[in-house]
């Protein structure tokens, strides 16, 4: 067993952990929160090498160096746009390696250690469930692949009798724990997994992540109970309970419940509008036409959202609200919760593009003000503005608490195409007859609504 | 036995403080802090250290490191992307010391 000063170390690292998700809940002190923790990762890795000298170290430190190498490149060359699929990326490949490690111990399970076995067969499974599952929710949110619910018919009955073969299998590993039986749970679970993700749509994506980012805490904490490592025990569980809470409360900001979320599609085909683009009219305008009401509205309420910061349009968003201010109009910049990929994320991006922080004006501060609003400029977002969550109770996204876009006088969306938003839905907005429509690329149009405003 | 009652009483207890530490944050941060989060069970990479360390054939010694490399993956990556996302809330003070350097 390892020395006492090894056991206190790792008390020290856990405390780093504690320290540092409590910092992360305010803005202040996020960021040394988690330099904190960091410093938390480095001491525990130390002491593990000096604690356990274990055989192997050349490769280790090999695979070490591999690893480190990949996790900054990786995450220091990502776009801010991509940042939340990258974090399931992280989170999947962290459950493989828990799956991984239940796996190599699988061999040394004494006879008589049930529990130990049971929490061994929990890690293989959850772990396997928490990497599939993440790389389809990296898939769906790089829109490798669609980010509509994906249903079949037997895909219900599927899912249960894979969680059901799961129970089975993994009472066959703790009676009889071999590493065949562990591969075979292995492969179960990620069968799962993939099932687990498929159904859920894309706007709902963010909210899985966390539940798995939650299960890999869990499955991190059981394999310290199998190591006998305190470390792995206090941390696991700290973030699957922390993640566990923080997938609760994300799902509450959307108006949803959790069960809704992964099973929504699989009770009741919510797929409205799926796959038909509709041929009813709409009415869209020139940027002429647009500047006329942009430059002689008195109060205009921007709508920021994905779209906006994929084409890098925020500076010349910022000139036209520089542009339209000079000219006696009142801007506010209103910023739905979960605009962009995940909750918080549109405030990354604006903060990204350096647009002044107090002129965000966060959902339930604004929504009040939209009925005074001549004109709304919806930017690249549509299922954040998108009266459905109101007002049909079929829709994905029904429940889910959105900007009042529609309360307006006028409404303008500029959009690159009829093409729905990320929760793959219509917008009744966009057929409105006091919506205008401004096809084309964002910035492109920011840019020749500048040129028109300052003419008209 | 004892030693698993002493365990489970740490799961028990660690699960209080993650629900306390977390209960009252803005859903601004709710990224950063799954980021966070995600960063910090990287430190099953203290777990997969311990296992190859200790694995005498070479199958099993190869799972190892590849456990070695994506736990490694999950725990730097997740802390540098996190301090990334974090560097991005610079209220309106802390964009003004940094013009001041």
């Amino acid at each position: 067993m390892i020395g006492t000063w090894a056991q206190i170390g790792y008390l020290v690292a856990a405390v780093c952990f504690i320290v540092a998700l409590k910092a992360l809940s305010s803005p202040k002190t996020a960021r040394t929160g988690n330099a904190l923790g960091a410093a938390g990762a480095v001491l525990a890795v130390i002491i593990t090498f000096a604690a356990y000298k274990p055989d192997n170290l050349v490769p280790i430190l090999i695979a070490l160096v591999i690893g480190t190498v990949g996790g900054v490149v990786g995450s220091r060359r990502v776009q801010m746009t991509h940042m939340p699929q990258l974090v399931a990326l992280f989170n999947g490949v962290g459950g493989g390696a828990a799956s991984l490690v239940a796996l190599m111990e699988l061999g040394e399970v004494h006879d008589g250690e049930t529990i130990a076995a049971i929490a061994t067969a929990f890690t293989i499974v959850v772990g396997a469930i928490s990497f599939s599952g993440s790389i389809v929710t990296f898939a769906k949110l790089q829109e490798l692949m669609t980010t509509r619910p994906i249903t079949f018919p037997g895909l219900p009955v599927l899912f249960v009798a894979g969680l059901l073969g799961g129970v089975a299998v993994s009472v066959w590993l703790v009676s009889e724990p071999r590493v065949l039986v562990g591969v075979l749970l292995c492969l179960l679970g990620l069968a799962v997994g993939v099932m687990l993700v498929l159904p859920v749509g894309g706007a709902d994506v963010p909210i899985v992540i966390s539940l798995l980012n939650a299960f890999t805490g869990l499955t991190v904490a059981a394999g310290g109970y199998v190591l006998g490592n305190t470390l792995l025990l206090v941390a696991g569980t700290l973030v699957g309970a922390a993640g566990t809470l923080l997938t609760k409360m994300m799902a509450d900001a959307m108006g949803r419940s959790v069960f809704n979320i992964l099973f929504g599609a699989v009770r009741g085909g919510s797929t409205l509008g799926a796959g038909t683009v509709s041929e009813r009219p709409v009415i869209s305008g020139s940027a002429e036409d647009v500047a006329i009401l942009l430059g002689y509205a008195h109060r205009v309420i921007i709508v920021p959202g994905y779209g906006l910061a994929v084409a890098q349009a925020q500076h010349t968003l910022r000139d036209l609200v520089e542009e339209l201010q000079g000219r006696g109009v009142k801007v506010d910049y209103a910023i739905h919760p979960v605009a962009g990929r995940m909750p918080g994320h549109m405030n990354v991006l604006l903060a990204e593009a350096q647009v002044p922080y107090e002129q965000l004006r966060e959902m339930d501060d604004i929504n009040g003000d939209f009925k005074q609003a001549d004109v709304v400029l919806v930017v690249g977002a549509n299922d954040v503005v998108n009266p459905a969550a109101r007002t049909t109770p079929s829709a994905p996204i029904y429940g889910m608490p959105i900007l009042n876009a529609d309360e307006a006088q006028r409404v303008i969306f500029l959009k690159r195409s009829m093409r729905p938003g990320f929760a793959g839905i219509e917008n009744e907005l966009l057929y409105d007859p006091r919506t205008t429509l401004l096809f084309g690329d964002a910035r492109e149009s920011l840019g020749k609504l500048l040129t028109s405003v300052k003419t008209v | 036995m004892t030693e698993s009652i002493a365990l489970l009483t740490i799961f028990v207890l660690a699960a209080f403080v993650g629900v306390e530490v977390i209960s009252k944050v803005s859903a601004t941060l709710h990224t950063p802090l799954m980021s966070g989060a995600n960063a910090i069970h990287g430190v099953i990479l203290v777990g997969a250290i311990i296992v190859t360390g200790q694995a005498e054939s070479v199958p099993v010694v190869i799972v190892g490191l590849l456990a070695v490399v994506l736990a490694t993956v999950n725990m730097v990556g997740g802390f540098v992307v996190t301090d990334r996302m974090l560097e991005m809330f610079r209220g309106p003070g802390g964009a003004k010391k940094e013009l001041r350097k």
